[in-house]
């Protein structure tokens, strides 16, 4: 018989080790449907048929979270056979908060109690008998990190799961908290209003959700109902002189610190490891200096150092001569036609070098983060900049994207991932090639180099105008309704230093790297051939035929950006040779650099372009939709391609007005 | 009425009520600080805002702005350096 097993928790409570630990390499890695939050399964190991569900991590079944509604709405409609519930055990008291609400739900709960080294060592010791008593389920120490007593808890909790009447599982019919007689009474009623048929461990839950004047549970409610249960709910928080939600959340504490005041043996608290350390990596004076430094080390060595190498190698030597001339090669024995040798050559290995390319460059970076997440330091980033971003209507998160993106895009992107909240990711996703990339430093200094005697100016402009767009579609953004709709509470939990193991960073690392290669990969081959197949081919003489280098003018690429280049007459670049220096850059921005020696020439760029029209040039390509890398990598983290076009769109219609504004402001200045 | 917004760095206060409504309000409240809840400011960002505090044994971190929500009394007896 399958059995699913839901595995619920908080944030650092050692969730996903418990989770490695318990399916090994069996895992399925997605997403809940409609939203960027990764789903995971995975086959118990030793079962062949039971399934653990990774529900996000939460601190209650609250219905404000995206994190909170996905892991109620799977528990309650999904119906696991059982839930395996870890509990930071250094930290029993918030733990326990959500191991109260999960009780409610009608299914069998297994606790599995994790860190009580750490509890120990504070000289603190948990009585677990006296807790499973209290809770009315079973309650396992276990130590995610060490792989100590994970398969018993899991053991446990497929016992639980074993099929047996709903009311006689363990733990369900007695959920542990009981509310004062008012509160209670008010359950009571409450539960009568109940529409639909439920399970019987489910009407208290629902019960009490709608005492709470829940929004999803009240969605279920017809209007003669709501008014009758408004009426009880007013009449209780009257006699209590309190309100409904606060009336639960205070019942749920007080039970939890009788609870651990039961179980637990208190000794004098000393300073913790944790607390000396914030002492001087969160010190008033000394805390941005740190922030600045272990910026720079992850800058420094993902993107200018070793990442630039291996993605240098594996883009020039890899796939620039070794595996060319090996195909080549090949194609050369086998007698390939001109075209066939192209496609191969200029589309598909080309493209698929763009995707590998950056690979190596990616690993190194998610090996970096997800040092940083697990070691518990990028929550004191979060706290650090919060004032600085918030102001401009970002999080303190979005610092790692920017700056990881003024070396490439695509891992810049890629870094919002560790952003919670989905607004704030979303905007940083849209707003982090502003910066300008490595790639885009070539076109800066062709047109710092053609038109202003190669002013390091140029440049130094091209970061500012970065910053500013950045902060601007900052406070654009939280202007539309789609984000300022959303909440993302800043009430943020700081985790206590951990060592993180070197397994868990590795398969961290290694499973969003091959999501940026399956998901963006895709594109940005795709788009590698239609761009190669534009730009060689035309009609010449009435018939379709593979062009020369020299004859890029007669090119359908050619063709198109002359049906195109009107758009650009506004901003003073309005011809074909322009626009398809744009088109190609879509491909990569360094390819503008080339695309214009093709079509102008040397020297030919003065006469061209103004000042003013080549800054209107040179910022448009800065600010305008990216690389299809870098679009690839928007594609995967919005998971959406909803969202993706709004991006897009944004940043066209942002880059256009912008260069739209540069021309005017240069030809008045200099007029 | 005081609020933990006002609070100095190195205080300690008992929670009395937490106003407002909604998501922030819910939760403040569903991370741990509740009616009677002790809280010790540690520390604040080097820009002043957001806060630290310790509640229920680890460390939580809430801006000023929000802090504002909860009404504290103070507890000097306690008395903590």
């Amino acid at each position: 018989m399958a059995v699913t097993i839901a595995l619920v928790g908080n944030p650092n409570s050692g969730k996903t080790t418990l989770f490695n630990a318990l399916t090994g390499s069996r895992q399925f890695v997605g997403n809940w449907p409609g939203v960027t939050v990764e789903k995971k399964e995975g086959l118990l190991k030793g079962y062949a048929d039971v399934t653990i569900v990774d529900l996000p991590g939460v601190y209650s079944l609250s219905p404000y979270t995206p994190e909170e509604v996905i892991a109620r709405r799977f528990i309650l409609e999904e119906r696991p056979d059982a839930i395996l519930n870890i509990i930071d055990g250094s930290n029993p008291e918030r733990n326990l908060y959500l191991t109260t609400q999960i009780l409610e739900l009608g299914i069998p709960v297994v606790c599995a109690v994790n860190m009580l080294d750490v509890l120990e060592k504070r000289g603190d010791k948990l009585e677990l008998s006296r807790l499973s008593t209290a809770l009315g389920c079973p309650c396992i120490a276990i130590s995610a990190l060490r792989s100590v007593n994970v398969r018993s808890a899991a053991d446990l909790a497929v016992q639980c799961a074993s099929p047996a009447p709903p009311d006689k599982r363990s733990g369900v019919l007695n959920p542990p908290v009981s509310f004062n007689a008012i509160t209670e009474r008010a359950i009571a009623e409450l539960q009568a209003l109940l529409p639909y048929p439920q399970e019987r461990g489910n009407r208290r839950f629902n019960a009490i959700k709608l005492f709470e004047r829940d929004e999803i549970a009240l969605a279920r409610l017809s209007a003669a109902s709501t008014l009758e249960l408004e009426r009880i709910v007013a009449l209780a928080e009257s006699e209590l002189h309190d309100d409904s939600e606060s009336i639960i959340a205070n019942g749920r504490y007080e039970f939890v610190e009788r609870t651990v005041a039961k179980c637990l043996a208190r000794h004098r608290p000393g300073t913790s490891a944790t607390e000396r350390i914030d002492r001087i990596v969160l010190n008033r004076v000394a805390a941005l200096p740190i922030f600045a430094a272990v910026i720079f080390a992850v800058y420094y060595v993902s993107v200018s150092t070793v990442g630039a190498m291996v993605t240098s190698w594996t883009g020039t030597v890899l796939f620039g001569s070794i595996v060319p001339e090996v195909i080549g090669g090949l194609l050369d024995s086998a007698m390939a036609a001109d075209w066939q040798r192209g496609l191969i050559l200029d589309g598909i290995v080309a493209g698929a070098g763009t995707v590998l390319g950056f690979v190596p460059q990616l690993l190194i970076l998610f090996f970096m983060l997800a040092f940083l997440e697990s070691c518990g330091y990028m929550a004191r980033i979060a706290f650090i900049l919060d004032r600085l971003f918030r102001s401009f209507g970002l999080s303190g998160k979005s610092f790692i994207p920017f700056v990881i993106g003024t070396g490439c895009g695509v891992p810049g992107i890629m870094a919002s991932r560790t952003i919670e909240s989905e607004s704030d990711r979303r905007m940083t996703i849209i707003t982090t090639t502003f910066m300008p990339c490595g790639a885009k430093l070539p076109v800066i200094a062709l047109f710092a180099g053609a038109l202003f005697q190669g002013s390091g100016l140029v440049a130094l402009n091209a970061y500012a105008i970065g910053i500013a767009a950045i902060l601007i579609s900052g406070l654009i953004l939280r202007r539309f309704k789609l984000f300022r709709g959303e909440i993302s509470p800043f009430v943020m939990e700081l985790p206590e230093y951990r060592l993180p193991t070197l397994a868990n960073l590795l398969r961290s690392t290694w499973e969003r790297g091959l999501s940026f290669i399956k998901k963006a990969g895709t594109l940005i081959l795709l788009s590698s051939i239609a761009v190669w197949f534009l730009s060689s081919f035309g009609i010449v003489g009435g018939g379709l035929r593979m062009l020369h280098a020299d004859e890029i003018s007669r090119s359908f690429l050619a063709t198109i950006g002359g049906m195109l280049s009107w758009v650009f007459i506004p901003l003073g670049f309005g011809t074909w040779q322009s626009t398809v220096a744009v088109i190609t850059g879509l491909l990569a921005k360094e390819n503008i650099v080339a695309t214009l020696g093709v079509l102008y020439g040397a020297g030919g760029m003065q006469t061209a372009f103004s000042p003013a029209v080549g800054l209107a040039f040179l910022y448009f390509n800065l600010l305008c939709p990216p690389c299809c890398a870098a679009i690839g990598a928007i594609r995967r983290e919005m998971n959406s391609a909803r969202w993706t076009t709004f991006a897009l769109a944004y940043q066209l219609c942002f880059a256009y007005a912008a260069a739209l504004l540069i021309r005017i402001a240069v030809t008045l200045i200099f007029a | 009425m005081r609020t933990l917004k006002d609070v100095p760095v190195g205080e300690r206060v008992t929670v009395t009520a937490v106003r407002g409504s909604g998501a922030v309000r819910r939760r403040i409240m569903d991370m741990g600080i509740t009616r009677g809840t002790r809280i010790y400011v540690r520390n604040c960002a080097p820009l002043g805002d957001p806060i630290e505090l310790v509640v229920r044994g680890y460390s939580l971190t809430i801006r000023r702005s929000d802090a504002a929500m909860v009404a504290v009394e103070g507890t000097r007896l306690t008395t903590h350096t």
